[in-house]
């Protein structure tokens, strides 16, 4: 039995997301949202923010939060990163807006996978969930998501 | 290797390299293709001759190094030594200060702790270039901060190159301890003149480290020539293993060094309270060290060695005068570093102007093509460059005109996909 962590010969019999073509990750409201994202920008004055690193990268992504009634009312993202990352918190930022704090805290990655709505592998979920992170670290205060 | 522009890679070299037998991937969707693999910087691949050499060694040789009387023992024992001979002459250097470490970090870290703790002290400099890799900046970091000693940069220019003028005046200060440098910039590909910076160095008194990781796979490396302290480089960037890396030192300055990790192996005895040190090299490699991976970084070097390493540097330059050429076509790319192959290590880092960098490297991928993009472990560097992440390609023995033709057919198709 010889042993392989790798079959090459497995990928002749691919995972679900390996059957989709090139264009269903780099679909065109993705490019779109990408190349001219929603809520981007500085918002003053804002209630929240905060400021996560992509280490993989060196990608950054801010958020500034502007709560009425624990809702939140206005959210800007700033700072620069892939497609994945930055249509990601473009698309979130439209939901995002009139949210309870609450519901933001509650919000977990599959919320924002089947958001995107495109199969995201394991080295992009990163940039995906970037948004989000930075979202639930100002909302929360919890840094460390996901764990 | 056997055409005259030295661009064309003779089918006998990549058949040497068993991974090159697979397709890269494919689905239903798309049909499997042929691996293009541009990320020989981040590692190379292996010829059959390493992997056997390691198997065989494992299969018949096995035993620990340095204490069994038996037979077994004796021949690991010889497979060790001679593995440290093959991979000392291979850079000009000495059995005996040529030491086996786990990586270029663990090498660069020995001589940050064991000869650093003892020689940097506050009011000292350690002088390093903004074109580091993090392993040739964050020991020297933790290092002057412990010592409270002056952690300074030379500046890299627009064309991607240090300054010996700038090195002169650093010099002059009078307080640099230690001149620590890439050979070969893992970003930019600039190949820095270091028996120039060396000399300058030594003459001022300061001792010099050359991080060597990205230069001994690819050009002749002479040691005695080049006049450095410590010179640092990794089995696994030279067609060898991971887990095997290598430190060779200056004998005075090695002999005069405590130990850097303690522990069996190391050691001429111990007593209840005190132990005596080992001669060089074993002085410096505790426990037990890497000897299969040692075993398989000899077959690399007597490898590489049977190319020739000016071939190897003829064959790495003609490819990446190529790769700048082709790589001009493509609209909105900007390369990094030295503008000529001549001055330039095997690789090209560069930005494609409305795509990200990650996602130039996800989509030249749907094409078979593997390179890198990110920081790759510069950051200090990409904020002088004025860049959140760059895409590399960097070749290897076994890459030729072809492999960077995919390269720029994926580049314009990931246009197309972006809209470009």
């Amino acid at each position: 039995m010889r042993y392989s962590v790798y079959d090459a010969g497995s990928r002749h019999y691919p995972l679900p997301h390996e059957l989709l073509s090139m264009d269903d990750l780099y679909r065109d409201y993705i490019l779109e949202h990408y190349k001219r994202p929603r809520n981007f920008g500085e918002l003053e004055p804002h209630d929240l923010e905060a400021l996560e690193h992509n280490p993989l990268c060196g990608d950054e992504l801010g958020v500034h939060i502007r709560v009425v009634n624990d809702r939140i009312e206005d959210i800007r993202f700033h700072g620069h990163g892939c497609a994945i990352s930055q249509a990601s918190a473009s698309i979130a930022s439209e939901e995002l807006k009139g949210m309870t704090l609450d519901e933001v805290g509650k919000l977990d990655a599959d919320w924002m996978i089947e958001l995107l709505g495109i199969p995201v592998s394991a080295t992009r979920r990163k940039c995906a969930l970037l948004n989000l992170k930075v979202v639930r670290g100002a909302v929360t205060g919890d840094h460390d998501w996901p764990a | 290797m056997e055409t005259p522009s030295g661009t064309g890679c003779p089918p006998a070299v990549r058949a040497d390299f068993p991974i090159f037998s697979r397709s890269s991937g494919g689905s239903d969707a798309q049909p499997p293709r042929a691996l293009v693999y541009l990320d020989s910087a981040a590692s190379s691949q292996k010829p059959e001759v390493v992997i056997e050499a390691m198997a065989e060694h494992l299969r018949r040789h096995n035993a620990n190094v340095h204490r069994g009387v038996y037979a077994l023992a004796q021949e690991a024992d010889a497979a060790y030594d001679r593995a440290r001979e093959l991979v000392a002459a291979f850079v000009g250097g000495e059995p005996r200060t040529t030491i086996f470490t786990k990586n270029a970090t663990e090498s660069i870290n020995l001589v940050a702790y064991a000869w650093g703790r003892a020689n940097v002290s506050a009011g000292d400099a350690v002088l390093i270039t903004q074109m580091e890799h993090h392993a040739n900046i964050v020991p020297w970091q933790v290092l002057c901060r412990e010592r409270g000693a002056q952690l300074r940069y030379l500046e890299v220019d627009e064309h991607g190159e240090l300054s010996l003028d700038q090195l002169d005046a650093e010099l002059a200060r009078g307080d640099v301890k230690l001149l620590a440098f890439a050979h070969v910039s893992n970003v930019l590909g600039t190949i820095n003149p270091v028996a120039e910076m060396a000399a300058r160095a030594r003459a001022a008194g300061a001792v010099t480290l050359v991080d060597g990781a990205q230069a001994v796979p690819q050009m002749p490396v002479d040691l005695a020539a080049m006049g450095v302290d410590f010179y640092a480089w990794t089995g696994h960037k030279a067609v060898g293993p991971t887990g095997v890396g290598v430190l060779h030192g200056r004998r005075e300055l090695l002999e005069a060094m405590e130990p850097f990790l303690t522990g069996g192996d190391m050691i001429a005895s111990v007593d209840f309270q005190q132990a005596t040190w080992n001669e060089l090299p074993y002085k410096f490699e505790a426990g037990t060290p890497p000897i299969a991976e040692a075993v398989g970084l000899g077959a690399a070097v007597q490898y590489l060695e049977g190319l020739g390493m000016e071939r190897v540097r003829a064959h790495e330059q003609g490819l990446t005068a190529y790769m700048l050429e082709r790589l001009a076509e493509v609209p909105g790319l900007r390369v990094v570093g030295p503008p000529t192959a001549e001055r330039r290590g095997g690789l090209a880092s560069f930005t494609v102007e409305g795509i990200h960098p990650h996602d130039v490297a996800e989509l030249v991928d749907r094409a078979g093509v593997c390179i890198r993009a990110g920081h790759h472990c510069a950051q200090p560097l990409m904020r002088c460059l004025g860049v959140g992440a760059t895409a590399r390609a960097s070749v290897g023995v076994y890459n030729d005109q072809s492999d960077i033709d995919a390269l720029v057919s994926a580049l314009q198709a990931g246009r197309e996909v972006f809209g470009l």
